[in-house]
């Protein structure tokens, strides 16, 4: 595994381009384009604030930077970079931005989501899309970029409008069965489109595309109810996390629940890997203690870890949440297929150093990883069964199903990972601390 | 005695009172001296003076004595008689006592019965009430831990309630403020885009206008996307169906055959054989509606199978229970129990020892990868053992090249020789022609017949000379090669 040098971010703000040959960084309020391959900066642009989002157009030509302070979207193009393109929407305010899928309109949610603007660089069109819902997933673009499914909120009650994306048409408008939306997923086959109501009522509603209800799920009454949704990549299996520790798996053709995985304090299943990360102590011998080696290697600062694999029943460390606050830490807050269909990757909020890894041919768990620290951040490698993920400390780890590992980053100073993603071809990985970002190559195999 | 027979006794008179009147049977007239004697010594033994003293004369018979013992008789017996009735009254009495005891203990037995039964009915009822308290109180239980779900249930959905509302209520006031602001702001900015240029779609194509066409368009798009999907979907679930239909179908065949290989009794052969028919009735009719799939074909399919495999489990079941029972070498098909433990446990410790076997040879093979412990040793282990046999080699080079460099200069003498032979047999037989020439320019006719044997011996000399020479030029030609 090798690494690359560190650059500067901020605010997290570092993309790849969907053709993964660039990388666009935003340090304050300069976006930076670099090359993949040799990381050489081959654009620079200067925006009028400091950048809030930034996201790269479909075809990788464009990247947007929305500034939310000044109601601000500027427009960058990578094959002229003398071109610009500034959207301003004045006193109206600006909450998010963000591209259709055709790279060639810009939707804008104003502030209170008063309305979504949608702005085209080919035209002079410009639409409004009144009534929009702030909740916690009010727009999705289905797979294919065709449709767009918004969240509306009327007279207090839901309704769910479909784009055709070409040209904005409105094709469908009907009114949600929901209490209080909270979002919405398309399906990757782009067919059908999952929507689920807040988290004090549980229920998950299935619409075809054509706005016909399919079908209607509800596990249990009153009490805290969904807290994630995933789709699997083969529009196979829908996830539903919910607040009480449990995964629903329901599926494609009957849409009731065919399992559930419980996260229980003490696994007892005897088919599951429990890894444990270990902290090693460096211990410094006195042969140790040359300049060479303390310039060049910095294992002496940094705890090396390595993972154990407990014996059954293993014990998961809980953390209870406090029952006073809502939206308490518990729960299945984060769920992730990965690229092949075959794994599931959770987290239980209130089991936060711990992530489960499920499989999906045999519906059952395979493999629970334990950290030193609560989980912050955990993708899916988009083209291998490959997991990797970070706790805030200075590893990386990388699971996969022969077995974990864990790579300290060799960065002078320390490197605190706060967040990662892979690029497109599954070869690297961008790790982001708090104000830097670094590469990390990863190859093919893995040792265990 | 029995309370009836002692009521007899005591009814019947103790002596009929008119019997006295009459005479009876004891004193006759020829009998009376015996009968007094007889009286006397009854009244005797009863401790009565005697009405006849021990004389000779028999009709001494005292008549006060007598009388008086006849009254003192008479007392007695009506003593007796009182006492009698006393006693019998008394007799009555405890009789009927006694029964009137007898029938308050039956009574009382029954009393007892009842009661008891009443008890145990009672100890019943209040069990089920015990055991009803106990469900109610499991019941109370439960609803308390219920109410206190639903409880901490109302209190989470309170706190979240409360938090959306103070959120709500963030955001109105900041709507709130921003309307404020906006009434009272001067300038107001203009939403609006400034661009260079505008750029073409992504796709090429120009920008179409929004008619009913297109509007129509979208929704053919729409429903042709969901019919492919509902196209494939049906695609796969029939790819899938056919696909465990056949594997039913093998199954089937599969059992069908197991069953048939055993030995079984004849009905159930007859049976199989007509399975057997039926069988292959069925898939002839599940080939020929196998694209129609048709719920009768289906459902005989799935009959089927379940017959087929009861009789596989009961045929699996008594075979079980036959190996349980039967010893070593019943059947060569049926191995008992013991025996496949037996083996089972014997090839467990075959793999065993072949697994520690590998390890073990693993383990050489690292050590043997890994015996050099120290880099320097093991170099100057390999290079000693290299320079023995450099030396040895290099001695033989040494040698070899020796004999080559001899080779070689004696290659080069012979050539030199060799070709010093050449020219000088070239002189030599100019020499020889010219010699000859001379000869035989030189000898006239007239010497011709002298100097011939001259020229003869001459030319013998020459020759021999020359086959020395030859001879030596073969020689050398010989040890050159």
């Amino acid at each position: 595994m090798n690494f690359s040098e560190v650059f500067k971010q901020s605010n997290q703000l570092c993309k790849v381009s969907p053709d993964g040959k660039y990388l666009a960084t935003c340090v304050q309020y300069r976006l930076v384009v670099r090359d993949f391959s040799s990381l050489q900066i081959v654009h620079l642009y200067t925006c009028l604030d400091q950048v809030m989002h930034m996201e790269w157009s479909s075809d990788s030509l464009f990247i947007l930077c929305a500034m939310y302070k000044r109601g601000l979207v500027q427009v960058w193009s990578l094959e002229q970079p003398d071109w610009h393109c500034k959207i301003d929407e004045g006193s109206i305010g600006l909450v998010s931005s963000r591209w259709s899928p055709d790279g060639r309109h810009i939707l804008n949610t104003t502030e209170f989501s008063l309305r979504v603007t949608v702005w085209s660089l080919c035209t002079k069109a410009v639409s409004y899309i009144k009534y929009p819902k702030a909740c916690q997933k009010g727009v999705d673009f289905s797979a294919d970029g065709r449709y767009m499914a918004l969240a509306e909120r009327r007279e207090c009650k839901d309704y769910i409008s479909v784009f055709v994306c070409d040209d904005w048409h409105l094709l469908r408008h009907f009114e949600s069965e929901t209490q209080d939306l909270s979002g919405l997923e398309w399906s990757p086959n782009g067919c059908v489109l999952a929507v689920w109501d807040s988290c004090l009522e549980y229920k998950i509603l299935l619409y075809s595309l054509d706005g016909r209800l399919l079908s209607s799920y509800s596990a249990y009454e009153w009490s805290l109810g969904i807290k994630s949704v995933a789709w699997s990549p083969s529009s196979q299996f829908l996830a539903v996390g919910s607040y009480d520790e449990k995964v629903r798996i329901l599926n494609h053709i009957t849409w009731k629940k065919i399992t559930e995985f419980e996260h229980p304090a003490t696994i007892m299943n005897t088919k599951a890997v429990v890894f444990k990360e270990v902290e090693k102590r460096p211990v410094v011998g006195s042969e140790d203690l040359s300049i060479h080696q303390l310039t060049v290697d910095n294992s002496l600062f940094s705890t090396q870890s390595k993972y154990e694999i407990t014996q059954l029943p293993a014990q998961v460390p809980v953390i209870k949440p406090d029952p006073e606050r809502a939206n308490p830490k518990i729960g299945i807050s984060a769920l992730a297929f990965s690229a092949d269909n075959r794994f599931l990757a959770t987290k239980n909020d209130n089991m936060p150093q711990s992530l489960w890894v499920w499989d999906m041919q045999r519906l059952s768990l395979l493999a629970v990883l334990e950290q030193t620290a609560p989980v912050r951040c955990f993708v899916w490698d988009p083209r291998r069964p490959r997991l990797a993920l970070c706790t805030g400390n200075t590893k990386v780890y990388l699971w996969s199903p022969a077995g974990c590992v864990s790579v300290n980053v060799p960065v002078e100073g320390s490197f605190q990972v706060q967040s990662l993603f892979w690029h497109c071809s599954g070869s690297s990985l961008v790790l982001l601390s708090k104000e830097h970002i670094c590469l990390c190559y990863v190859e093919a195999e893995e040792e265990k | 005695m029995s309370p009836s027979r002692l009521y007899t006794a005591s009814v019947t008179p103790p002596l009929p009172l008119s019997s006295f009147n009459v005479s009876s049977n004891f004193c006759t007239e020829e009998n009376v001296s015996e009968c007094i004697l007889y009286i006397n010594q009854e009244l005797l033994s009863l401790c009565f003076p005697p009405i006849f003293q021990n004389s000779d004369s028999i009709s001494d018979l005292d008549a006060v004595v007598a009388l008086n013992n006849i009254y003192d008789l008479l007392q007695l017996h009506r003593r007796a008689v009182g006492m009698m009735e006393e006693l019998e009254v008394e007799q009555l009495k405890s009789s009927s006592d006694l029964h009137y005891q007898h029938l308050t203990n039956s009574r009382l037995k029954d009393q007892l019965e009842l009661s008891k039964k009443e008890n145990m009915r009672l100890h019943e009822r209040e069990r089920q009430l015990e055991t009803n308290v106990k469900t109610l109180q499991n019941c109370l239980k439960d609803t308390k831990e219920e109410v206190q779900r639903l409880q901490g249930i109302i209190a989470s959905r309170a706190t979240q309630y409360n938090h959306d509302i103070k959120r709500r209520e963030r955001e109105h006031n900041r709507v709130k403020e921003r309307l404020n602001q906006l009434l009272i702001a001067k300038k107001e900015n203009k939403q609006g885009m400034e661009v260079l240029n505008y750029i073409g779609r992504s796709d090429g194509r120009r920008c179409l206008w929004k008619t009913g066409k297109t509007e129509s368009r979208h929704e053919g798009d729409m429903y042709k996307t969901l019919l492919n999907e509902f196209d494939n979907r049906q695609r796969e679930l029939m790819v899938e169906n056919t696909e465990l239909k056949k594997v039913l179908q093998q199954v089937k065949r599969e059992m069908v055959g197991v069953l048939n290989s055993k030995k079984m009794s004849q009905e159930e052969e007859k049976q199989s054989n007509d399975m057997d028919q039926t069988n292959s009735d069925e898939d002839e009719l599940l080939k020929r509606h196998h694209e129609m799939s048709c719920d009768h074909a289906r459902e005989k399919l799935t009959n089927s199978i379940r017959q087929q495999w009861r009789k596989l489990k009961h045929h699996v079941e008594r075979l079980d229970s036959q190996a349980s029972m039967v010893q070593d070498g019943d059947s060569e098909e049926v191995i008992s129990k013991q025996l496949h433990e037996e083996e089972m446990e014997r090839l467990k410790l075959e793999i065993q020892q072949c697994k520690e076997f590998i390890q073990t040879q693993q383990q050489l093979l690292q050590q043997q990868l890994n015996t050099p412990c120290d880099e320097e040793t093991a170099a100057v282990l390999n290079d000693s053992y290299m320079l023995e046999e450099k030396e040895r080699l290099k001695e033989e080079w040494k040698v070899f090249e020796e004999q080559r460099k001899n080779f070689e200069m004696e290659r080069r003498n012979f050539t030199e020789a060799a070709i010093r032979l050449g020219h000088e047999r070239k002189c030599f037989e100019d020499d020889r022609a010219m010699w000859i020439k001379h000869q035989f320019l030189n000898t006239t006719f007239a010497d011709q017949m002298k100097p011939q044997s001259r020229m003869a011996d001459e030319f013998s000399k020459h020759s021999g000379r020359e086959e020395k020479l030859i001879s030596i030029s073969g020689k050398v030609s010989k040890s050159h090669l």
